[in-house]
């Protein structure tokens, strides 16, 4: 006993250098999934405030761009005002609710901090549970998908960024409707790849990828980019794609959270499947 | 000694801010991520015990984990270069260092002695945060391009600051 007792004052730098390394793989172990990451929960009350003040000062100077790109949303918006369609037939009006029943909500926010240049990135939004923001909601901006809902504090919410090694969201080619999965290869955060699409599938460069109808988590049809370059390479079953977004992550300041009203509903049918 | 603590707390929240609003910004590309706010524990002073050394580099790795939404990476990469550091400086300084009670800085030490030392503490430090970002050794060679090139600028950036911050010191010395 004296001896180990002897043992552990000579070497306590080693071994207290062995508890902390230790406790902090227990942290990166237990928060890795990004699923159970909240981690950020502890941090972002602090943090937020301070990457808040940050973002109000870089705001102002970003606010030529903003004022261009709602512009551009307000034109295009007002351009699918049905005041501005011409009717060229006669059709019965339908006005019935339980025809068109509302499944996706959008709630307008905007970013507090971000990154593009990281392996993993993530973006932290100004709006959290008070506004009824939960985990694994879908988040998108005016030009195409940005990334999923990670987890949420009172005020403030992070974004596992599709620039994010552990982001991979389900995608299809709008011209023929062939799958795939979407992820970022952690090179250029203007391009990821679509994995997973079959070689009989005939692409082509500028093909539109929008969101599958797979997912809870967007609506279908958000747009995501364009089939920037496609190879085969011999004896691939799946064809290489690289993926020029529509969203421009270095420069996102407004942004929209979707909430799908009828999650829970699918998902506890898709549960009384697997039992 | 309070205000010793002092003054290091208020270096320590000064590279915290370059690192945050200044460092975290450089978009050069996505293989250069530099970590500057690591020079805090390597400019420590020789004297400070080990177990203050592997104790400062945890906290100031929960610090960093906090501020980048990271649970864990820069702790476990901060504190294992703490503990290296350790063995480093034993092995490198000499008797008059630790009774002149030095920083192991630019001026202190030579060019030559501190960019080996910067880069040797860069690169341990580097290579477990990059690997455990990416959480196993798929892309391989991508991260170990993002481990030299960030290392790299990271070592560049810290001469910059000892050139700028450390000048009046060396005027005297």
């Amino acid at each position: 006993m004296r001896n180990l007792l002897f043992f552990i004052s000579k070497y306590y730098v080693f071994f207290l250098f062995f508890a902390l390394e230790i406790s902090s793989f227990v942290i990166i172990y237990r928060f890795n999934n990004y699923q159970k990451a909240s981690f950020v929960n502890y941090t972002t009350g602090v943090t937020s405030s301070f990457y808040t003040t940050v973002s109000n000062t870089q705001q102002y100077f970003n606010l030529r761009h903003v004022n261009d790109s709602l512009q551009m949303e307000n034109a295009r918006l007002h351009s699918q005002l049905i005041t501005s369609y011409y009717q060229n037939q006669f059709t019965p009006k339908m006005v019935n609710d339980t025809i068109y029943k509302q499944q996706y909500e959008f709630i307008p926010a905007s970013v507090v901090n971000n990154s593009v240049t990281k392996r993993n990135n993530y973006i932290t939004l100004n709006r959290g549970r008070l506004h009824g923001i939960e985990p694994e909601m879908g988040v998108i901006s005016e030009s195409g998908i940005v990334g999923i809902v990670m987890s949420v504090s009172e005020h403030y919410c992070t974004v596992l960024s599709l620039l994010n090694n552990n982001c991979k969201i389900s995608a299809k080619i709008k011209k023929n409707g062939a799958f795939g999965s979407l992820v970022w290869d952690g090179s250029d955060p203007r391009y990821a790849k679509l994995l997973d699409v079959n070689k009989h599938v005939p692409i082509a460069s500028n093909d539109e990828i929008i969101t599958s109808n797979y997912s809870t988590i967007f609506p279908e049809g958000i747009p995501i980019g364009r089939i920037f370059s496609h190879s085969l390479d011999a004896g691939d079953n799946f064809h290489t794609i690289k993926i020029e977004l529509n969203t421009d992550f270095g420069n996102i300041s407004s942004v929209y959270i979707i909430r799908n009203l009828m999650k829970n509903e699918q998902k506890n049918i898709e549960s009384t499947i697997k039992n | 000694m309070i205000l010793e603590i002092f003054t290091y707390l208020l270096r320590f929240a000064l590279i915290l801010l370059i690192q945050l609003l200044v460092v975290n910004n450089i978009e050069l590309s996505s293989y250069v991520n530099p970590y500057i706010y690591i020079s805090f524990i390597l400019l420590l002073p020789v004297t400070v015990k080990p177990w203050h050394v592997v104790a400062i580099s945890f906290l100031v790795g929960a610090v960093m984990d906090a501020f980048s939404s990271t649970p864990g990476l820069h702790i476990a990469a901060a504190n294992f270069m703490g503990f290296i550091r350790i063995h480093y400086l034993k092995a490198t300084t000499t008797k008059e260092d630790i009774e002149g009670r030095i920083s192991p800085t630019l001026s202190q030490k030579g060019v030559v002695w501190f960019v080996f030392y910067c880069l040797m503490m860069t690169l341990i430090h580097h290579t477990i945060l990059f690997f455990l970002e990416i959480y196993g050794f798929q892309e391989f060679f991508a991260t170990l391009t993002r481990i030299v090139m960030s290392s790299l600028v990271t070592v560049m950036l810290i001469l910059l600051g000892q050139l700028v911050f450390f000048r009046s010191k060396q005027k005297n010395g």
